[in-house]
């Protein structure tokens, strides 16, 4: 019955996630939310799997947390240099290029879905899904990790085309919000991050400032507070 | 150094690239083969009068999740070939950079020449033949056609080097549910029309019968003058059958 306890702090930290990036009218918005399990610990409640590799590149991270620090370490390290030598900010398709090189190269030993998102002059906003396997797609949106089963149908209603930024942002913080309420890889607080031509925004939004969905219920402090504000009697039968 | 273990702990540069090459890994031995994850299915290629038509759907599936949409899995080779795939979606991609490669030293003898399908196929099959045997296959089916000097040319090369010349060819559920309706419907100068609608009645059953078909597909046709791959769209699908309305009617519970 009782399985080594000490299992969990032993496994790998594994950012069980919901990753997401949508392009809209001007740029794009990427969001994540902030769980890394080890097993079934939650070893960080309040990790920021959105990690930036340039000035207006930054990718979502899901899948083995060692796996997508190494892979976004070395990207970082490779589109430093050729920002250096090209002169000019790395374009996304560039950077999206360099993420794929390793994934792909190393498919037999790493375990990790990126998201590619970011701004540059030519291609406006742009979002780049990379799937374990190496896999490059351009997508108008992308979603990944564990918690995107839950939201396929959902972007599959609701998405369309051209949103403004706080249509994108609002879309972002409820899909991951949503993904959330049902993945248990999934949790605490959603971030997200904006990047256009003007530059880049992070926000952020606490799980208790989340909206409440099927079946869960507002928080208290305590359940004193409720037997005060109700009737004198409310735990009577 | 007592641990020969730490010996095989050797940083290798692999495509400008750091890889840790170490026993201890699952793959560390000297064998190796992977696993698809994201996939594409059938591709269905045919000659007609004027060249090769070649159809797929659009379709890249993680497993049992229909995860993409939009995959195009028909592309251009050279001035004379198409290329068709099916299985492991990121493969496909690096053959696609091994073919720019190989078409652009084609084209940098400037020499009035240059690849055709027959070529590229069997380029593709030594390729595809060479990983196997070092059992890192590229994870795909691939159907090759083109038309040079008016000689119309369709094959296939699976991911373990076998390859097939044909006037009809297939690649996964298409070579079960496809090339039986072929066998008995393809014939000899097929009309452009009459192959789009072979075409089209073969992906409209794989789309009832194979469950990663997605009804969004891509037809693509090439011939001497050149090559065109259809704009997306999709197929109507028929259920209003006698038969369909109540299948269970005498044997409830039965399906």
């Amino acid at each position: 019955m009782d399985h080594d306890a000490t299992a969990d702090v032993n496994a790998p930290h594994s950012m069980g996630t919901t990753i997401i990036g949508v392009t809209y009218n001007g740029g794009v918005v990427l969001g994540a939310d902030s769980r890394t399990s080890t097993g079934m610990y939650v070893a960080n409640r309040a990790s920021d799997k959105i990690t930036q590799l340039t000035d207006n590149v930054y990718i979502c991270r899901s899948g083995s947390a060692a796996d997508s620090q190494i892979v976004s370490d070395y990207v970082r390290y490779f589109l430093h240099q050729h920002t250096i030598q090209l002169g000019q900010p790395a374009t996304v398709k560039v950077a999206a290029n360099l993420v794929r090189l390793l994934s792909y190269s190393n498919k037999n030993m790493l375990q990790t879905g990126i998201i590619v998102g970011g701004w540059d002059k030519y291609e406006g906003g742009k979002i780049y899904g990379i799937p374990l396997g190496g896999t490059i797609l351009e997508q108008p949106f992308a979603i990944g990790g564990s918690g995107s089963s839950y939201l396929y149908g959902f972007f599959d209603q609701v998405w369309k085309d051209n949103m403004t930024k706080d249509e994108a942002e609002q879309l972002v913080v409820k899909a991951v919000s949503l993904a959330i309420a049902r993945d248990g890889a999934s949790g605490g607080v959603v971030r997200t991050v904006i990047i256009n031509e003007e530059g880049v925004t992070r926000n952020f939004y606490p799980g208790d400032k989340l909206p409440l969905w099927h079946d869960e219920l507002e928080a208290h402090d305590s359940l004193l507070d409720i037997l005060n504000a109700s009737n004198p009697e409310p735990m009577s039968t | 150094m007592s641990n020969p273990l730490i010996l095989y702990l050797c940083l290798r540069m692999v495509s400008g690239v750091m890889v840790m090459d170490s026993l201890l890994s699952p793959e560390g031995d000297s064998q190796r083969t992977q696993y698809p994850y994201v996939t594409g299915t059938s591709v269905i290629g045919i000659k007609y009068k004027d060249g090769i038509l070649m159809a797929a759907d659009m379709g890249g599936s993680y497993g049992s999740t229909i995860r993409y949409k939009s995959v195009e899995r028909l592309k251009q080779v050279g001035k004379h070939s198409l290329l068709g795939a099916s299985g492991e979606i990121s493969d496909f991609q690096e053959i696609l950079k091994y073919l720019d490669e190989l078409i652009l030293h084609d084209n940098m003898w400037d020499d009035g020449n240059s690849l055709g399908p027959k070529e590229v196929h069997n380029y593709l099959t030594r390729v595809m033949y060479n990983r196997r045997n070092k059992f890192d296959p590229l994870w795909n089916s691939l159907v090759i056609g083109g038309v040079k000097n008016g000689q119309k040319y369709l094959g296939s090369v699976s991911m373990i080097g076998v390859h097939f010349e044909d006037d009809h060819v297939a690649t996964g559920f298409g070579n079960h549910l496809a090339r039986p309706i072929l066998r008995e419907e393809w014939k000899e100068d097929l009309s452009f029309e009459e192959g789009v609608k072979l075409l089209e009645k073969c992906m409209r059953n794989l789309l009832y019968r194979d469950r990663s078909a997605v009804n969004k597909l891509q037809i693509a046709k090439i011939t001497e003058e050149g090559l065109t791959i259809s704009q997306p769209y999709s197929l109507k699908t028929f259920w209003n059958f006698a038969a369909f309305q109540n299948p269970t009617v005498g044997a409830e519970g039965s399906w």
